[in-house]
């Protein structure tokens, strides 16, 4: 039983499957308080919680996110149910903490990481598309170094202890949001105000963090990846994956129709901004950083959750990566109606001299780190 | 000849290139040895697309996978 589960979520069909329930439960916890266009952001949602750990002071998001709890807990469920929870560890973790802060730095001058570019898609906000371009290109230089023997070097088995400390750590996130102490005068654990900011705008706690199990077990079973996605058809014409993407793409823009929430346009949508060069710059950093690592940042919460704990290094690098981004004025700020006429958003120069840097270090990451494998 | 491809502990894509870089150069049958049932599901899905017969067992938590024409 337990192998014809896994063989069918192997299948295209489970990644199909999955995708669309994806694809219908982004645009539903958009419904149910997240903000517009955000039903999930793995990179926003990382970054509201730097935030309510006051990692940053950006008050306008910060707000301890349980669907990233949910993915990781979910997923440790449904590795430890089909028994292939595995703690592992030891390839290259410093390496992949830089590419998880510079892929993060990336994703917050576009706002958002591969999974909320397609959820901002089905949402009709079309400066997704040159956002998805520039990530595809990101994963395309990847490839060019996967394809010169670029690799971080073999994990090892390790301590089951090992693996279940990032778990651990988001118990101890969820205890933080669920009890709310009080550390010092005026936080930590830092909330956005009502009507400060997208950190204010959630669904309850227990159904977004419901939500995120559901999707950690089925995504962990289907080893969905946004990344991998674009990936595997660039370099071996590969599109398992990437059909996966393609559900969750209808089934939300279907979503987004039935429930109103899609409002075609370019400039001044929610929670983004429509620079184009530095949409694109930064989802091509992001995307290199993801092939670089091996994995969009969905799926490194899913594999943290199932004992790789160089994955769990590559999210922390994420979450500092946001303290950063915020701290230093490095992410992009959305458009804005001043008086009904249009403020495009965008970067400030720090933060596209950051995103340069980010490419000049992943390039220099995927030159320098190659061996013969065979 | 079998060729032996040892691709465990490696993550995502390199069990496939390895795998694949072993198909092209031909040497039937290739045995594949990975530690992941997601590398184990990749490696047979890639290996049944082009056609080719695949054996698994199971040793220890590791697979070794034998892929013959």
């Amino acid at each position: 039983m337990s192998e014809r589960l896994t063989r069918f979520f192997a299948s295209r069909r489970g990644i199909v499957l999955v995708g669309a329930i994806i694809g219908v439960l982004g645009p539903l916890l958009q419904k149910l308080g997240n903000p517009p266009n955000m039903g999930i952001c793995v990179a926003c949602f990382e970054r509201d919680i730097a935030g309510a750990l006051g990692l940053h002071r950006a008050t306008a998001v910060q707000y301890i996110r349980p669907e990233i709890i949910g993915f990781v807990i979910g997923s440790l469920m449904a590795a430890l149910v089909f028994r292939e929870f595995k703690a592992r560890a030891g390839s290259a973790p410093l390496v992949r903490f830089v590419l998880g802060a510079f892929a993060m730095i990336g994703a917050l001058a576009f706002l958002g990481c591969p999974w909320r570019a397609n959820f901002r898609l089905a949402g009709g906000d079309l400066t997704a598309l040159p956002a998805l371009i520039g990530l595809a290109g990101g994963i395309w230089l990847g490839v060019i170094f996967l394809k010169n023997g670029y690799n971080l070097g073999r994990s090892q088995k390790t301590y089951a202890a090992v693996g279940w400390i990032f778990p651990l750590l988001m118990v101890g996130l969820l205890l933080l949001a669920v009890l709310q102490p009080v550390f010092a005068e005026g936080g930590p654990i830092f909330n956005t105000p009502e009507g400060k900011g997208p950190g204010a705008l959630h669904a309850a706690l227990g159904v977004s963090l419901g939500i995120g199990l559901l999707i950690g077990f089925l995504a962990q079973r289907t080893r969905f990846c946004t990344m991998g996605a674009v990936r595997d058809v660039i370099l071996m014409g590969d599109t398992h994956l990437v059909s996966g993407l393609g559900a969750l793409l209808v089934t939300a823009f279907l979503t987004n129709l039935a429930f109103g929430q899609f409002h075609p346009g370019y400039a001044a949508q929610p929670v983004a901004h429509s620079n184009l060069i530095w949409n694109m710059l930064g989802m091509a950093l992001s995307g290199l950083a993801y092939a670089l690592a091996g994995g969009c940042p969905g799926r490194q919460l899913f594999l943290a959750g199932e004992g790789d704990s160089d994955a769990g290094v590559f999210v922390l690098g994420m979450i500092v990566g946001a303290g950063f981004s915020h701290n230093f004025g490095l992410a992009g700020s959305p458009d804005k109606l001043v008086d009904g006429s249009l403020q495009v958003g965008g970067l400030t120069p720090a933060g596209m001299a950051a995103v340069v840097l980010g490419i000049v270090v992943c390039v220099l990451i995927g030159f320098t780190m190659r061996e013969k494998l065979a | 000849m079998t060729t032996k491809v040892d691709a465990r502990g490696l993550s995502c894509p390199q069990p496939i290139m390895l795998a694949q870089q072993a198909m092209q150069a031909g040497e039937f049958p290739i045995e594949v040895w990975v530690d992941s049932v997601t590398s184990r599901e990749n490696v047979r899905r890639i290996a049944e697309r082009k056609g080719y017969t695949v054996i698994v067992q199971e040793q220890n938590s590791e697979f070794v996978m034998t892929i013959s024409k």
